[in-house]
């Protein structure tokens, strides 16, 4: 066996003590770090009179997220109704909305048309976290439910769980993925990819329990809807001036 | 472009109104329909050996130890279409070593051992020991050393032991009821407890999923019965056949009550998602629904075992009739699971459109892997009724 001579051991052990530092350091940062763990309770609100359909949301998420761009993947989308006058209902969205939408001339006489964006609702009672057998779909201490893709096994139980469709299977990673509120941007700081590219301020991010937060200030001064309520999943995403066409 | 994306845009092409746009992909495929098919066959062949240990119905003993040895069969291929399915089956083993309390699949891995390790297993290994120690003793070669392994270092069995297997037998199979309740109750629950899906979404699932798996683990048995003794050239037993044909008759009549109670109350309720439900049964499941599930799984069934229990038949006419009644009832229960699974799939949870389910030939999902799934617990059998032959015991005791 090699022997070791103290002067060796000194420099060798200085080594070990100054990386720990780095790492002590990095992480003392971290935690001291404006993001406090925990203590934010991420919401979006949509505003549907305002949404235009223009599909810039979709386009930036799919950039943003390594989304693949064929039209059976999706983080976010947007729907396109159309009511009737007799009371029939069209719905649709071609490529999530991600082009924008055609111009459509339909015989009958339109009542109303309006975009409904959607995405994960974040739920607070997230079924697709309940049913995964292995925990690899979870919720963060703020709220949102992320995907483990390492421990994931792929058994698409969670896919069946959801209600609201928002989740996919990535052929890449052979994993679900689905909307995270862009959770790598949110830690620093910033706005989810999909907020900040709305032209028309149509999407509104923010903690729901802040009374600084534009989410916040909505929520106690409008009437506001969630999808399927019935449910019982309460989701963080919040619709104002929804339809009651809109599921 | 891969396979698999050709396969979605076409697909893309075959969409009925509106989905939600992640909604094309149909994710749980044939595999996942044979998953509870074989897990019910399971739990209906166990139920079966059950009438004669637990219950003392006689006539079945002939059946007894085919019984158990087809549950074992089905119980070992049971994981297999899951594993074939999950996208990463190497982390498979993670559903036991750190299983998600909250979630019905993680429960899985836990019934299956229990079921497997605590029941069968011990319940197979009393019925068969006193034959295992005399063949360890009678065989050579290979065998031998098959049978001494398997008689776990027993080299004589007493009346004593004999009359402790008897009575410890009895309370395993006693115990194995409940067992095989839970493991098929269980499944049903998987699905019935998706509150996202209407289809699914249902209290009685479990029950109708365990009734079901009785009907099929019956039929299984009276087939591979028939089956087997026409191989070895002998006549299968009449009060055998009768017997099991009664009880596969309660069975599809209490199954059938059941399902047409759920179906009636949908119709009833007509709630949010009549529209597309309506559309469903009517369109693209109007085959497998009522005409394999209903008419040849459950009413001409019923109606021949019905008949052959009123009016005297000749035992060539019986067999003849039982055999096919056992085939339409098999093919039944497999469109019962297709229905639950493939049609649970086809609407969206938009409730404003279909999609359909091209199944393809090769691939990981595909009919070939799926077809071997299903032919691997039989061979598995082969090899058992090999090794444990259930007619020994018949023979030995003609003199």
């Amino acid at each position: 066996m090699k022997r070791v001579s103290r002067r060796e051991f000194i420099k060798k052990l200085s080594g070990v003590v100054i990386l720990s530092g780095i790492k002590t350091s990095s992480f003392i940062s971290f935690i001291l770090s404006t993001f406090k763990y925990g203590k934010n309770k991420w919401g979006m609100v949509i505003d549907i009179s305002k949404c235009i359909g223009c599909g810039k949301c979709v386009e930036a998420c799919k950039k943003e997220n390594n989304v693949p761009l064929e039209p059976f993947y999706f983080r976010t989308w947007i729907e396109r109704y159309m009511i009737f006058e007799d009371g029939e209902v069209y719905v649709e969205s071609q490529n999530g909305g991600m082009d924008g939408f055609k111009k459509l001339n339909p015989a009958k006489k339109i009542a109303k048309s309006f975009f409904v964006p959607k995405l994960c609702n974040q739920c607070e009672e997230p079924p697709c976290v309940q049913v995964c057998p292995v925990g690899a779909t979870y919720e963060t201490e703020d709220g949102v439910v992320l995907v483990d893709k390492k421990y994931c096994i792929g058994c698409g139980y969670c896919v069946q769980a959801c209600p609201y469709g928002a989740r996919y299977f990535h052929p890449e990673t052979k994993t679900p993925d689905k909307c995270t509120f862009c959770y790598h941007r949110i830690k620093k700081g910033l706005l989810p990819a999909c907020v900040t590219v709305c032209p028309t301020s149509s999407r509104i991010f923010g903690k729901i329990d802040d009374p600084e937060s534009p989410v916040y200030k909505i929520l106690k001064k409008y009437p506001v809807q969630v999808l399927k309520p019935a449910l019982r999943t309460h989701p963080k995403v919040y619709y104002k001036e929804m339809d009651m066409e809109v599921r | 472009m891969s396979g698999e994306l050709q396969h979605l845009y076409e697909v893309l092409k075959y969409v009925q109104g509106f989905i939600y746009p992640n909604e094309i992909e149909l994710r749980w495929s044939i595999l996942i329909v044979l998953y509870p098919y074989i897990t019910g066959l399971v739990a209906g062949a166990f139920i079966l050996a059950s009438l004669e240990k637990v219950f003392e119905v006689r006539d079945v003993r002939p059946t007894y130890r085919l019984a158990l040895l087809t549950a074992l069969a089905f119980l070992i291929g049971a994981p297999l279409p899951l594993l074939f399915h999950i996208t990463h089956p190497l982390r498979g083993f993670e559903i036991l070593l750190t299983p998600h309390t909250s979630s019905a699949m993680a429960v899985f891995g836990f019934v299956y051992l229990w079921y497997l390790m605590a029941i069968l297993l011990i319940e197979i290994w009393l019925e068969y020991r006193k034959e295992i120690v005399a063949w360890s003793k009678e065989t050579k070669g290979i065998k031998r050393v098959i049978y001494k392994i398997l008689a776990l270092g027993v080299s004589e069995v007493t009346e004593e032991a004999e009359e402790f297997d008897k009575r410890f037998g009895k309370f395993v199979a006693i115990v194995g009821i409940p067992s095989a309740v839970l493991l098929h109750g269980y499944v049903g629950f998987i699905f019935g407890s998706v509150k996202a899906n209407p289809w699914w979404s249902s209290v009685i699932m479990p029950v109708i999923f365990l009734f079901s798996a009785m009907v099929s683990g019956i039929a299984l048995v009276l087939f591979l019965y028939m089956i087997i003794s026409y191989i070895r050239g002998e006549k299968p037993d009449i009060p055998c056949l009768d017997a099991m044909a009664k009880y596969l008759l309660y069975s599809i009549i209490i199954d059938f009550s059941l399902e047409m109670l759920d179906l009636g109350q949908r119709f009833y309720e007509a709630e949010e998602f009549f529209d597309m439900f309506t559309v469903l049964i009517k369109g693209k499941l109007f085959i497998s629904l009522f005409i394999i599930q209903i008419l040849i799984g459950a009413v001409i069934p019923m109606l021949i075992l019905g008949y052959l229990r009123i009016f005297k038949t000749s035992d060539t006419t019986k067999r003849f009739w039982y055999f096919l009644t056992s085939l339409m009832v098999l093919v039944g229960i497999f469109a019962t699971r297709w229905n639950v699974v493939i049609g649970g799939q086809l609407f969206s949870k938009s409730l404003r459109g279909l999609t359909i389910y091209k199944l393809q030939l090769i691939g990981r999902e595909g009919v070939y892997i799926a077809i071997g799934v299903l032919l691997i617990p039989f061979f598995i059998l082969l090899i058992l009724l090999l090794i444990l032959p259930p007619w020994k015991e018949e023979k030995k005791k003609i003199p």
